[in-house]
């Protein structure tokens, strides 16, 4: 439903999203995970056709995002981080007049938003001016209006952000129970946000993918322990071996020069000895470095959680060599 | 032609659901009628006047020309505070990316809220209608050159939104939207002003980008079409540099 390759966006001469692939599948719910700055919203705003990339492709429904911007547009539902409501505006009126820009029949007008009402708790405060409504009320009309043309992609960015509790898990199951019908691509800075509504999640740090799998899946990843590879000049068997020897490897895989070294949880710092080893062994080390390392990295700072605390503007410190 | 409407339904309407679009049209009713008021007071004074040498002014000359063009000149300040908030409010209140992701392009978005200033404007000058109907129900007036005045006043201030809402799309500050927009719009009038000092063939140009030369021929009851092509001409540069500045925006 959503395929996404080399995508890339510069502001200026800063890349914001490098290189990013991925694909999603129709029906799945996808979290899309990563610390502030990561790149998430600047995602989402390609895949809506907000705006263009700076490079790569781009499709939804395959439909090109570039070159045919308005059936994209027609199949997916957008709640940006900011709910783009018109305080001046009931809830009703407001998302009568989103149903008709996204080209509902005048016919369906009342049925699609009465729908998108219920469907999103905003029974009773259909008749109220946006602009008197709470964060989370806010919120929520503008979910309602993502949902209200009922599109095959919904791009959801921070959906539950300034809700309180109970309402974070009514809309946690409401984004749930849109699986099957709707393809859901929803992003979060916290790993228990994406835990408990997506089947997938795509971790993104510093304009990259780190890490994509399903969520049991990663968790088991990070229970190994760190993972450290090493491109070689020559990857003799013997080295490999004295590799396997040191205190706190737990495995080692070579594919051609790339040797790929486990570490037992909780082992000590051993990059030294490991970098050591491979010198005496005159395996000519070109490149030594611990993606995964990072990976756990992005993890401790996403299992952090700081629900409700805002907006921050801080860069995130994340380390990613 | 549908999306141009939703989106200039909802921006007309909303100038009525706070009390600005009110305000508006009643200072704007006001001080026209202050203005008929007066010009009609001397018209009748001066009409006495010649009487006595049995030939009176032109009524059309004598009241409505005076008129319509105070009309223009409390128009080109109201309008930059019509359309300043067109863009710079969708901006700050986040809604454009609602308007920018829907399957509607940015032309018609741009003609939509065009659309909802020019209904504003209208909505202004029908209660103006009963200036007309007043002297014609005791005088025989022309309709002609009340017609084209009409047009010619529709035109210059669709130009002056053109100018106006140009500047809203430049930032999300309608404050700045409407002072940058009164400044362009007083230089395109004052222009004709410099055109005598500055010499034959850049007086020629300068008298000829005036907004106010080319509503000339319109108060006196011509409609020439080199007049319609500057206006018109005027507005499409207008919405085209709109289009553009919120292009870029995008591409940031
Ligand atoms: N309009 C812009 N101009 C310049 N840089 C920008 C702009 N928008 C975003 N950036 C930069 O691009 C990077 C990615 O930003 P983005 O908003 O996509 O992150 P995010 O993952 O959504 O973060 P958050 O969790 O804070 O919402 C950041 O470093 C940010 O500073
Ligand atoms: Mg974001």
């Amino acid at each position: 439903m959503i395929q996404v390759s080399h995508l890339t966006k510069f502001y200026g001469p800063r890349p914001a999203i490098q290189d990013l692939n991925f694909s999603v599948n129709r029906g799945e719910i996808v979290g899309f995970l990563g610390p502030n700055g990561a790149g998430k919203s600047t995602t989402m705003k390609i895949l809506t056709g907000f705006m263009p990339a700076s490079d790569g492709i781009a499709k939804i429904a395959g439909f090109d995002v570039f070159d045919q911007p308005t059936e994209v547009k027609r199949n997916v539902g957008f709640l940006p981080e900011n709910p783009p409501v018109y305080t001046e505006m009931t809830v009703r009126d407001y998302l009568e007049f989103a149903a008709t820009l996204h080209q509902v029949p005048r016919s369906e007008l009342k049925r699609a938003t009465d729908s998108a009402i219920e469907r999103t708790g905003l029974g009773d405060v259909r008749n109220r001016l946006i602009g008197n409504l709470s964060k989370g009320y806010r919120q929520r009309v503008g979910l309602a209006q993502a949902l209200v043309h009922l599109p095959k992609v919904l791009i959801l960015d921070e959906p539950t952000v300034g809700l309180d509790p109970k309402q974070i898990i009514e809309i946690r199951e409401l984004i749930k129970s849109l699986a099957g019908d709707h393809t859901v691509i929803l992003s979060s800075h916290i790993l228990p946000e994406v835990t408990a509504t997506c089947q997938r999640i795509i971790v993104i740090n510093r304009g990259r993918i780190v890490a994509e799998d399903t969520i049991d899946r990663l968790t088991t990843r990070m229970q190994k322990g760190l993972v450290y590879s090493m491109v070689v000049k020559n990857p003799m068997d013997d080295g490999i071996q004295a590799l396997r020897q040191i205190d706190g490897v737990s495995h080692v895989s070579a594919s051609g020069s790339k040797l790929t070294m486990e570490l037992r949880p909780g082992s000590k710092e051993i990059r030294d000895q490991i970098v050591e080893t491979a010198v005496t062994r005159r395996m000519g080390v070109l490149e030594f470095s611990a993606e995964r390392l990072s990976l756990e990295d992005v993890f401790l700072e996403l299992t952090t959680v700081e629900e409700n605390s805002g907006r921050s503007s801080t860069e995130p410190n994340t380390a990613l060599q | 032609m549908r999306n141009i409407w939703t989106i200039a339904k909802r921006d007309f309407k909303s100038y009525f659901t706070s009390p600005i679009g009110y305000i508006i049209i009643a200072l704007f009713m006001v001080i026209t009628a202050k203005m008929f008021n007066a010009t009609l007071g001397a018209y009748i004074d001066r009409s006495a006047m010649f009487q006595a040498y049995g030939k009176g002014p032109n009524i059309h000359e004598g009241i409505f020309r005076p008129v319509f063009g105070n009309m223009n000149v409390i128009l080109l300040f109201v309008v930059p505070f019509i359309t300043m908030r067109l863009f710079a409010e969708e901006k700050k209140q986040h809604t454009l990316e609602l308007l920018i992701t829907a399957p509607i392009t940015m032309l018609e978005i741009i003609f939509g809220k065009f659309l909802s200033s020019v209904l504003v404007v209208l909505a202004m000058l029908l209660p103006t209608l009963v200036y007309p109907l007043v002297v014609m129900s005791t005088a025989s007036l022309e309709i002609g050159p009340i017609f084209t005045s009409y047009l010619g006043t529709l035109l210059l201030s669709t130009s002056y939104m053109s100018l106006g809402i140009l500047y809203s799309a430049m930032t999300d500050n309608q404050i700045i939207a409407a002072a940058l927009g009164l400044f362009s719009i007083l230089f395109f009038w004052l222009i004709s002003w410099g055109a005598q000092a500055a010499g034959p063939v850049w007086g020629d140009v300068m008298q000829y980008a005036s907004l106010i030369t080319h509503f000339e021929n319109f108060s006196q009851g011509v409609i020439s079409t080199p007049d319609i092509i500057y206006y018109i001409s005027f507005i499409g540069i207008g919405l085209f540099l709109t289009h553009r500045t919120l292009d870029s925006y995008r591409w940031r």
